[in-house]
C-alpha cells in the first residue's frame, strides 16, 4: 500500500546499497574468467561461493527491499482486516 | 572435475535478461508460497547448454540467499516458525542426501532416460496426489464463502496432535501445539527427498506443514522458506566442494528473484490465506502436465514403448517447457492480481475510515 508520506522513504540508502550492487555485479562480470577457475576448484574454495551468495544476497536484499518502499509497495497495515 | 573450465557458458544481454526474468518471477512465486521457480531453472538453464549437475548446482545457490532475504522479510510479518523451519530443514538435509543417492543409483543402472523417467514419474505422481488435494481444498474453501476464517486443522493434524511420545514432544508456534518430533523428522525427510529428486521440496512440506502438521498457510509457506535456506546452503556447499556452481549465473537469477521475493513476501500480507493454496495447487496440477507429456519420451528412449520419431520428441519437449513456463505465469499473474485486489480493498477501507471520522 502507498505509504501516506508522513513516513520518510528509505531513497539514500537504496541508492547507496543501489551503487554496491550494481558494483558487485559488474566486479563479478568483469573478472568472471578468473572467478570461474578459483571457484571452479572446489575443495576449500568452496566457501567461495557461499560467502559470496551471503554477501550478495545482504547488499542486493537490501536494495530491493528499499526499491518497493521507495516505490510505496509496502506490507498491508492492518493485516487481520484484509486476510 | 577437469572438464568443469569447459562446462562454463558464455554470458550475453539476453541470457543474463532471461535468467533474471526467470529469477524474478520465480522468486515472486516463492516469497508468496514458499517454494517454486526451481523447476523452470533448471531446465531453463541446461536448455543454454550448461550441464545438468551444475544447473542443479547453480539454481541451489541461489536459492538459499533468496530464501534467507524471504524468510527474513516474512519473519517480520510474524509468519515464520523458525523453530519448527529448522527442525524439519535439517531432518530435510538427510532427505536430500538420501534422494540424491537413489538418483546416482537409478542413472548408473538405467542411464540418464531412466532417471528422467524416475523424476518425471515422481513428478506426476506427487503433483496429481498432493496438488489435487490442494486445489480441491482451495476451491471447498472458496465454495463454502467461508474465505476470511481463521484456517482449522484438519483431522489428521488433529489426531497428530493429540498424540504424546514422551521425550519427543516439541512446542511449535504456528502449530500452537506439541507434536512429537517422530512425525516432523519423516515429514522433513520427504520434503529433502522431494527436493533432491523433482527441484520441488516445497510441494510436499508446505501441504505437510498444512495438512499434517496444522499449521496455517500463510506459516506453513513462510517456515518452508526457512526449510528451502537450510537444505539449499547444505545441498550448495556439497556441489560447491566439487567446484560444480556457476555462481555468476547463480547470482544473476538472485538479482531478479530478490526483487520477485520481496515482492510475493509483501503480497502475502494482502491476500486472503486461501490464495496461498489456490497458487500452489493452480501450479502443481499444471507442472504436472508438462511432466507427464514428457514420460512418453523417456519410455521410448529406454525402450519400453515403439521408438518415437525425432519430430514428435522435440514437439513434446517444447510444449513440455512452455507449458511450465506457462504455470510459472500464471502463479506470478494470480499473485500480483491477488495482491492488487488486497490493496485496493484496503484503499477503500482507509477511505471510509477517514470519511467516517470527519477527516475528508
Amino acid at each position: 500500500m502507498a505509504t501516506t508520506g508522513t513516513k520518510k522513504k528509505p531513497v539514500g540508502k537504496m541508492l547507496v546499497m543501489g551503487l554496491i550492487s550494481l558494483a558487485l555485479y559488474a566486479l563479478l562480470l568483469i573478472k568472471q574468467d578468473e572467478v570461474n577457475l578459483m571457484f571452479g576448484k572446489g575443495g576449500w574454495y568452496a566457501f567461495l561461493p557461499i560467502i559470496t551468495a551471503f554477501v550478495f544476497s545482504f547488499v542486493h536484499g537490501s536494495f530491493t527491499g528499499d526499491f518497493w518502499t521507495v516505490l510505496g509497495v509496502e506490507a498491508a497495515r492492518k493485516k487481520k482486516e484484509v486476510k | 572435475m577437469h572438464d568443469i573450465a569447459t562446462s562454463f557458458i558464455n554470458l550475453d544481454a539476453i541470457t543474463i535478461a532471461y535468467l533474471f526474468g526467470v529469477g524474478f518471477v520465480g522468486g515472486l512465486v516463492s516469497g508468496f508460497i514458499g517454494s517454486g521457480g526451481a523447476f523452470v531453472l533448471t531446465p531453463g538453464m541446461m536448455s543454454l547448454g550448461v550441464p545438468g549437475l551444475m544447473a542443479v548446482a547453480s539454481n541451489m545457490c541461489h536459492k538459499f540467499p533468496k530464501a534467507l532475504v524471504g524468510s527474513m522479510k516474512r519473519f517480520k510479518y510474524g509468519q515464520v516458525d523458525v523453530k519448527l523451519g529448522i527442525v524439519l530443514g535439517v531432518s530435510a538435509e538427510a532427505g536430500v542426501l538420501y534422494g540424491a543417492g537413489i538418483q546416482q543409483k537409478i542413472k548408473a543402472a538405467f542411464g540418464d532416460a531412466g532417471s528422467n523417467l524416475y523424476v518425471s514419474v515422481a513428478f506426476v505422481v506427487i503433483l496429481a496426489t498432493v496438488g489435487g488435494f490442494v486445489l480441491y481444498d482451495a476451491w471447498k474453501t472458496y465454495k463454502s464463502g467461508n474465505t476470511n476464517t481463521e484456517e482449522k486443522a484438519g483431522k489428521l493434524a488433529r489426531w497428530i496432535q493429540s498424540v504424546n511420545i514422551p521425550g519427543t514432544m516439541v512446542y511449535f508456534k504456528s502449530i500452537n501445539a506439541r507434536v512429537s518430533i517422530l512425525f516432523t523428522i519423516p515429514l522433513g525427510f520427504a520434503t529433502g527427498m522431494m527436493a533432491a529428486t523433482i527441484a520441488v521440496g516445497g510441494f510436499v512440506g508446505v501441504p505437510a506443514m498444512i495438512y499434517v502438521l496444522g499449521a496455517p498457510s500463510l506459516m506453513a509457506s513462510a517456515t518452508e522458506l526457512v526449510i528451502a535456506f537450510v537444505m539449499g546452503l547444505g545441498g550448495s556447499f556439497k556441489y560447491a566442494l566439487s567446484g560444480m556452481v556457476d555462481i555468476r549465473l547463480a547470482m544473476i537469477i538472485l538479482a531478479g528473484s530478490l526483487f520477485g521475493i520481496q515482492l510475493g513476501a509483501i503480497g502475502t500480507t494482502y491476500v486472503k490465506t486461501f490464495m496461498i493454496k489456490v497458487v500452489m495447487g493452480v501450479i502443481m496440477v499444471i507442472v504436472l502436465f508438462s511432466r507427464g507429456l514428457m514420460v512418453p519420451v523417456y519410455l521410448s528412449q529406454l525402450q519400453l514403448i515403439d521408438t518415437l520419431g525425432e519430430g514428435t520428441v522435440n514437439l513434446l519437449k517444447t510444449s513440455s517447457f512452455a507449458i511450465m513456463i506457462f504455470a510459472l505465469l500464471l502463479g506470478a499473474f494470480i499473485v500480483l492480481r491477488a495482491m492488487w485486489q488486497g490493496r485496493r480493498a484496503e484503499r477503500l477501507q482507509h477511505a471510509a475510515g477517514a470519511l467516517e471520522h470527519g477527516e475528508v
